[in-house]
């Protein structure tokens, strides 16, 4: 089976600094990818560079066999890949719904602004938000906020979902509300990548995990077997953490 | 539907205003017109600063551009409507072209950008002379009607224009393009990610916000018969609209309407008596505007009368 | 040596643009409020520096201190009265804002001294300086140093006061600022005061220089928007930089295509300048 999301030697270079250096990931159907890695890793660079925020510096990117590496945003959207921000960025002056149409409007592939809308309805039914379609995004809380952008992500009709600390800022029982979302999300079909700091999360939902540290891909494999990984210990708390813990 | 309730607005003021001619005199009439200019200019406006959010100072730049497209096309010879249309086609055209260059940029910077436009094609029309007439200006065929006919017919050629510029309002507000707009001018970033071709609809929305100001510039020229530089590239036909919009309501539909009323009946009311601080007596209406009245009088008028604004349309 | 002297008179005009510029600039880069006034400061010191000269006899660079001191009052009482009303409101209503303000002060100024253009022509000029082939007037040479010489003390200020740390450490982050015990809307007040002084101060180096009337007001801040596009924004160099590129680019420009096009040509520069550095000069792209 081909890959979904396709990395090939990927980097990408602000001034002098390489945020992302030569990173290769493949991305099957139906996976749960965690990414994870220290503050300032490249984790957020790799979503901007694959949804044509940025550009890479060199390398490629595929989505379902296509380069996508130079596309602008909104292709790469029309194409079926979809995410949310780590700050949470609904448009503040319209309602849930249409925020959520939006996403069914220009990628989702509603007919018009009616058919949009009706779409946005169930998106929202999906993530519990239903009784607040009317009301202006700017007066959700911030657990909600996440839940719309969610549900704007799911209106475009995606075939794969970044997830950028969509935990943040939240409570646990927030946390275990968004985590049980996020496997009926999987369930759907669709595939899944999430950006998490929290590692309890990241092993409670993902099925692989992949580790960025200074801008590389230093581990990438089974849940279990990576955070058992040497170097990426010594990346979360110290080299020298890391050498007493195997001694 | 709040729809059908707007477009019956529109075709009552539409009659309202054609059928003026038959119980005014010449002066109503002349005020009538300039009504109708400032309503197609406000409206126009609103397209790119009100629903896209981008502070354009190219309003000026549009009327000028269609003022001398007719004045030039009438001069060569070529029937007033025709010369009018390619006047404003020109316009929506040179703002696709600008708006491609200059829309990537964001604040400041595109205020900037935009009132240059209107700088550099006054500059121009000022330097070619064999084209333009230079500083001199240029003179337009005077219709053969007597004096009331005439001031009829230009007042329903203005009206057709702002007719125009509502039923694009309407249209765009209701449609895909619209709320793309929307999306722009409360998030751009957010929206190219859920797949806005945010710089297709801001061109589009640039160019639309070129073609009423260019009509209502070629209908003005031949209004007038005269037409120079500083008159039709003045850079307060850039800054009337943007005052209009706020003094009704920003991204409402009908709020530069409004707008382009208060501050016709403020010109009248106010500078007729002081016609010397004409300039002075806008900055303080634009002063108090801002600092005391930021959501329009018509949204302040709502407050003091205790009802619920329905908010932003 | 033709190229010579139209590099040298390219010079002297670029430092007072660079004059003209650097209190916009400053504004602009720590406030985020376009001064449309500024243009308006300009010719108001112009104004009192030909009053001061005519009435009083005081000698245009001797007026210097005390017409700054004048205007940075206006600018201060602007800024702490009404611009910091609107200060975190979008961009248009600032822009606005001033925009309004301008038409007042102008419309007053066209009343009051009217349009006409009027010339400070000094008794005793300063002659003319030879410089090998290059020949330069002396007043402009003068001009142009003491140019020079009011940025470079505005770019002593910023760095060396507490005061002036103050208004950069605004101009980095606000919110900081205010955190660390900055006075945030008393430095906005003395930031717009220290913006309006400059264009006071070029106002009266540019009398000796242009004739003086409310009308130039939109020219000198086309200027000071297109310097200020030209060489980066907020800095001191960055004016200085601008002011000398746009003073040579339109000595050239009017050389080779005729003088009657050098204003064409500065709006071409700044429209061709802003189309061409994609999401503007300030570029915030680069954080994600």
């Amino acid at each position: 089976m081909s890959a979904l999301l396709r990395l090939e030697g990927v980097s990408r270079r602000f001034g002098g600094l390489a945020a992302l250096d030569s990173v290769s990931l493949e991305l099957g159907r139906g996976e749960i990818l965690g990414l994870i890695g220290p503050n300032g890793a490249g984790k957020t660079t790799l979503v901007n560079v694959v949804t044509g925020v940025h550009t890479a510096t060199s390398g490629r990117v595929t989505f379902e066999g296509q380069d996508i590496t130079r596309l602008p945003p909104h292709r790469v959207a029309r194409l079926g890949l979809a995410r949310t921000w780590q700050i949470v960025q609904p448009f503040p002056r319209m309602t849930v719904a249409e925020n959520v149409a939006a996403g069914a409007l220009f990628a989702g592939g509603a007919a018009d602004v009616a058919s949009a809308l009706a779409a946005a309805r169930e998106s929202l039914g999906f993530v519990n938000l239903a009784d607040l379609a009317d009301a202006p995004a700017a007066t959700l809380t911030l657990a909600r906020r996440k839940r719309l952008e969610l549900a704007r992500a799911l209106a475009m009709k995606p075939r794969l979902i970044m997830l950028d600390e969509v935990n943040a800022g939240l409570n646990t029982a927030e946390i275990d509300e968004a985590l049980a979302l996020i496997r009926r999300i999987a369930a759907e079909g669709i595939t899944i990548v999430i950006i998490e700091h929290l590692m309890k999360v990241v092993l409670g939902v993902s099925t692989r995990i992949a580790v960025l540290h200074h801008g590389r891909l230093i581990a990438d494999g089974a849940p279990q077997e990576v955070v058992r990984d040497k170097e990426v210990v010594a990346a979360y708390l110290g080299r020298r953490y890391a050498e007493r813990g195997a001694a | 539907m709040s729809g059908l309730r707007d477009w019956a607005l529109l075709v009552l003021g539409v009659a309202v205003l054609a059928a003026l001619p038959m119980v005014a005199d010449n002066y109503t009439l002349r005020l009538g017109t300039v009504f109708c200019m400032y309503a197609a200019l406000a409206l126009s406006w609103n397209v790119i600063g009100g629903f896209a959010g981008y502070p354009s100072f190219a309003t000026a730049a549009f009327f000028g551009l269609g003022a001398y497209t007719c004045a030039i096309l009438q001069s060569a010879g070529w029937p007033m409507l025709p010369a009018l249309a390619a006047g404003g086609a020109l316009a929506g055209l040179f703002a696709a072209a600008v708006g491609g260059a200059i829309l990537h940029l964001r604040g400041h910077y595109f205020a900037i950008a935009s009132l240059a436009l209107a700088e550099v094609l006054r500059e121009l029309a000022t330097k070619l002379e064999w084209l333009t007439g230079g500083g001199m200006g240029l003179n337009l065929p005077v219709p053969a009607m007597e004096l009331h006919a005439q001031a009829a017919f230009f007042l329903h050629l203005m009206l057709g224009v702002a007719a125009l510029a509502g039923a694009a309002t309407l249209l765009l507000r209701g449609s895909r393009l619209g709320f793309a707009l929307r999306c722009i001018q409360q998030n751009e970033d957010a929206a190219g990610m859920l797949g806005v071709d945010t710089r297709r609809a801001k061109t589009l929305a640039f160019a639309i916000s070129a073609i009423f100001p260019g009509l209502a510039g070629g209908a003005y020229a031949s209004w007038t018969h005269y037409i120079e530089p500083p008159d039709v590239f003045d850079v307060l036909l850039s800054v009337k609209p943007l005052v209009m919009v706020l003094l009704g309501g920003l991204g409402t539909v009908f709020g530069p309407v409004v707008g382009a009323g208060l501050l016709l009946l403020f010109e009248e009311a106010v500078w007729r008596s002081f016609l010397t601080l004409h300039a002075a007596v806008l900055g303080v209406i634009i002063v108090v505007l801002v600092l005391f009245l930021p959501n329009g009088l018509m949204d302040a008028t709502r407050r003091l009368l205790g009802r619920r604004g329905r908010g932003a349309a | 040596m033709l190229y010579l002297q139209v590099a040298a008179n390219g010079l002297v005009l670029g430092g007072l643009y660079a004059c003209i510029a650097v209190g916009f600039s400053l504004v602009w880069g720590v406030l985020n409020v376009i001064n449309i006034l500024h243009g308006s400061f300009i010719v108001l010191g112009s104004y009192l520096a030909l009053f001061a000269y005519q009435v009083l006899g005081l000698h245009p660079f001797l007026a210097i201190l005390p017409v700054a001191a004048a205007l940075y009052a206006v600018g201060h009482a602007t800024q702490g009265l009404l611009v910091n009303r609107v200060i975190a409101a979008p961009v248009l209503m600032t822009l606005t804002l001033t925009f309004g303000l301008d038409l007042m002060l102008n419309n007053t100024m066209i009343v009051a001294f009217t349009a006409d253009y009027r010339r400070l022509n000094l008794e005793t000029p300063l002659g003319v300086l030879f410089l090998g082939d290059v020949v330069l007037p002396g007043d402009r040479v003068a001009a142009m140093a003491l140019a020079l010489l009011l940025t470079g003390g505005l770019w002593l200020l910023l760095r060396g006061t507490r005061l002036g740390r103050a208004v950069v450490a605004v101009r980095m982050d606000r919110d900081a600022a205010a955190l660390m015990g900055v006075n945030v809307p008393r430095i906005n007040a003395v930031t717009f005061g220290l913006g309006a002084a400059m264009a006071g101060a070029a106002g009266v180096l540019l009398a000796l220089i242009f004739p003086v009337s409310p009308l130039n007001s939109g020219l000198f801040l086309g200027k000071a928007f297109t310097v200020c596009v030209l060489g980066g924004l907020g800095s001191v160099p960055g004016a200085l930089v601008g002011g000398i590129a746009l003073g040579l680019i339109e000595s050239f420009g009017a050389l080779w295509l005729g003088p009657e096009w050098a204003i064409t040509i500065s709006f071409m520069v700044l429209i061709a300048v802003l189309a061409l550095r994609p999401d503007g000069l300030l570029g915030r792209r680069g954080y994600a």
